[in-house]
């Protein structure tokens, strides 16, 4: 049976058990769009520009583990997701993002809404293809979805021209991959997991690191068992928040610029370091040269290249997280079950909790409105049962400090981007994969300004995402840098033109509310998150609180600025 | 530290621009780069030469390795090899001068492959330190101009014990 390139597509989706995309449509999908409305199986959310599709099948596929697809025309719609698929690259989201393109016969001509984004998305995907013909269209969505998940997961783009989405082909599903050139390695050296433990048995101060690699591998219960059953303190990036519960005795929150004192302290004193999923970002290392200066460093991840990539290690293990922390569990439980574990670290625990007693995150609890204490009532109404996702600035690590994040996949963050307009997207994505979840998007009033308008996507779809502003009239965090580090010089951050948030809301057909005072603040939180409707939460809060601790740039992390 | 590079590649468009991209991308240091396909359908075979210290090189052959379009890479520093480069080179040649440099050509074994009254043009084939000294002498006669390959190189077949 000969299908059009277009529902060959389409059927090759389905076989990837694709539910949704998101897109937007223009002149060269048009023929895919003619095609979707046949296959009632394929969601589709129309969002109100490229960038907002990208960042929600990115937080779909954040929340579900699933791969996010987006579909989007050629041209402006292309370059429009460039943003957004740099997002999902920094941060190893998997996605599959398909644009159209001009005719086969018409590239490089300069046509109409032409442009070579397979050049443009080389350095910000995993892998990309341009489909030249329509018996090769189907393979190559294989290819894309096993590239896109498989190993370190990330964006992949599939360019497929008009001429090839009408051109007609028997369609075949391949059943199998065959790709000389990539092979991921999933599983651990023995060698070096027992070399691991047995550094770890050596160890009077060790400490875990958790990266974002443990939310992606999904393995966080077996994290939990090995820290659990070695009483080994955790500590984890911003991407690794939720890899191990906030609420847990052996947590010691997010290390790095804005880390905990605990944490910093405990990494810069540590013995041993097991990094697990992690790429020692320079948020998290602060001054490398005395970053972990007494430790040495087991370091798993799947990526040979995060390895040795910033810091020396002693030992390198590469492959799937899971399979390696797994692997560590046996050997500890065999090979060095007399060990007494739990005992040997007591001394270092007892120095850990003494840290993170004396300094805990903390503020200045005043009568005014503290952004620090709107994320702590968010915890308390949701108690940790929600999808957060976060924009990007102060907004992003009052939530990082502030919220325990107990389970993996209920925070999206755009980590290692920092992309500003991330989090309302990203919000409507994972409430498309749970519908009956509370998403709450914890925003400043910068960046839902830069895409406010998917706020008529959320209306139109019946997505009732939440979002907070934490509204200080200021590109927050860029003012607290001004203050800190360039004589108050508040150049263009102050941002006290702004539009009335809940007018805004009401514009598009969501609900808006306004707290001025800390006395509505939990009645109003409360309403909000039982409306059916999506809502925009204007909270004005402390115009120029910061975020503390902080490690100045370049700075080491035992340099920490505290409250 | 000067390292060859031999990458295998799939010989499809734009894995050229891959390469190249993650060199400029990330700061690494490229020499030459010369490309050509192999007996096997479907693959080319890249000889890059760059240099820097052990962790940069560890990280530049981890990153091609990444690419989903390379095949294989080796560091030919790990084993005995064979290297060529071939550079055509355009001198001046009076009469006075004439003599020692196809004097020069001799001693190298290079070839002259075109002549004019005042010019003489040398293909010279070697190993990069070869033909960096054919340069080097013949500098002072004027050379108008130079073509160059990059290095092309192979394994030793008999590789001595390390």
């Amino acid at each position: 049976m000969e299908y059009s390139g277009a529902r060959i597509l389409l059927e090759s989706l389905k076989k990837e058990n694709v539910d949704v995309l998101f897109g937007y449509p223009g002149g060269a999908v048009l023929d895919i769009y003619h095609e979707l409305s046949n296959h009632n199986d394929l969601k589709h959310v129309l969002v109100r520009h490229e960038q907002g599709a990208v960042h929600a099948a990115d937080g779909y596929a954040r929340a579900s583990g699933k791969v996010g697809v987006c579909l989007v025309t050629s041209g402006p719609g292309a370059t429009n997701t460039v943003t957004g698929i740099a997002t999902a690259y920094s941060d190893s989201i998997p996605l599959v993002v398909l644009t159209g393109q001009v005719p086969t016969p018409l590239i490089g001509n300069d046509a109409f809404q032409e442009v070579d984004i397979v050049g443009i998305t080389r350095p910000c995907t995993k892998h990309n293809y341009l489909v030249q013909d329509v018996s090769q269209l189907a393979a190559t969505i294989k290819e894309a979805f096993h590239v896109a998940r498989s190993g370190r997961p990330g964006p992949v783009l599939v360019d497929i021209p008009k001429d090839v989405q009408n051109q007609m082909y028997a369609f075949q599903y391949p059943e199998r991959i065959k790709m000389r050139s990539y092979n991921p390695t999933y599983k651990p050296n023995n060698n070096q997991v027992r070399r691991a433990i047995e550094l770890l048995s050596e160890a009077k101060r060790p400490l875990i690191f958790a990266g974002g690699g443990v939310i992606s591998s999904n393995s966080a219960e077996d994290l939990g068992m090995l820290a659990r059953s070695m009483q080994i303190p955790v500590t984890g990036s911003l991407m690794g928040l939720g890899a191990f519960p906030g609420d847990d005795p052996l947590w010691l929150g997010m290390l790095g610029m804005h880390g905990t004192y605990a944490a910093n302290k405990a990494v810069s004193n540590a013995d041993v370091i097991l990094a697990v999923g992690a790429r020692f970002d320079d948020r998290v290392t602060g001054k490398l040269s005395s970053f972990a200066a007494g430790a040495k460093i087991i370091h798993i991840d799947i990526d040979p290249t995060s390895i040795r990539k910033n810091v020396e290690v002693e030992v390198p293990i590469v492959g799937d997280c899971k399979l390696a922390l797994q692997g560590l569990v046996t050997v500890q439980q065999t090979e060095f079950a007399d060990v007494d574990w739990a005992g040997q670290y007591d001394e270092w625990n007892e120095q850990i909790k003494e840290w993170s007693v004396t300094h805990p995150v903390r503020y200045h609890k005043e009568e005014s409105l503290k952004p620090q204490h709107v994320v702590e009532t968010i915890f308390e109404l949701t108690k940790g049962d929600a999808i957060i996702s976060t924009e990007v600035g102060q907004n992003q690590m009052w939530t990082a400090q502030f919220y325990k994040f107990r389970q993996p996949r209920t925070l999206l963050t755009s980590g290692g981007l920092g992309t500003m307009g991330y989090g309302f997207p990203a919000a409507i994505g994972a409430q498309m994969a749970f519908p009956d979840k509370l998403v709450i998007d914890v925003a400043g009033d910068g960046s839902i300004q830069m895409n406010s308008q998917e706020l008529m996507t959320a209306v139109s779809h019946k997505l009732p995402v939440k979002i907070v502003v934490l509204n200080n009239c200021f590109l927050g965090m860029v003012r607290q840098w001004q203050e800190l580090f360039y004589d108050r010089n508040y150049c263009s951050t102050c941002m006290d033109a702004q539009p009335d948030f809940v007018k805004l809301a009401e514009a598009y057909g969501a609900e808006g509310y306004r707290v001025t005072e800390p006395s509505k603040l939990k009645e109003t939180l409360k309403a909000a998150f039982a409306s059916p409707l999506p809502c925009i939460v204007d909270v004005r809060v402390e115009t120029e609180e910061n975020v503390y601790p902080m490690v100045p740039a370049g700075a080491s992390l035992e340099e920490m600025l505290l409250v | 530290m000067r390292h060859v590079l031999s990458v295998l590649v799939e010989n499809e468009p734009g894995v050229l621009s891959r390469i190249s991209g993650l060199f400029s991308g990330r700061g690494f240091n490229l020499d030459s780069l010369n490309v050509a396909p192999v007996l096997e359908e479907g693959v080319s075979l890249m000889t890059i030469v760059t240099r820097g210290d052990q962790q940069i090189i560890e990280q530049i052959v981890k990153q091609l390795r990444k690419l989903v379009t390379v095949i294989k890479v080796t560091d030919m520093q790990h084993s005995t090899t064979v290297e060529r480069e071939m550079a055509l080179i355009k001198v001046n040649a009076t009469e006075s001068n004439r003599a020692e440099i196809l004097r020069i050509v001799d001693i190298f074994r290079c070839k002259v492959v075109d002549v004019s009254l005042d010019e003489l043009t040398l293909e010279v084939i070697g190993d990069h330190g070869k033909v960096e000294a054919v340069i080097a002498l013949l500098d002072r006669f004027g050379i108008k101009e130079i073509a160059r390959t990059g290095t092309v190189a192979l394994r030793r077949s008999m590789q001595p014990e390390k």
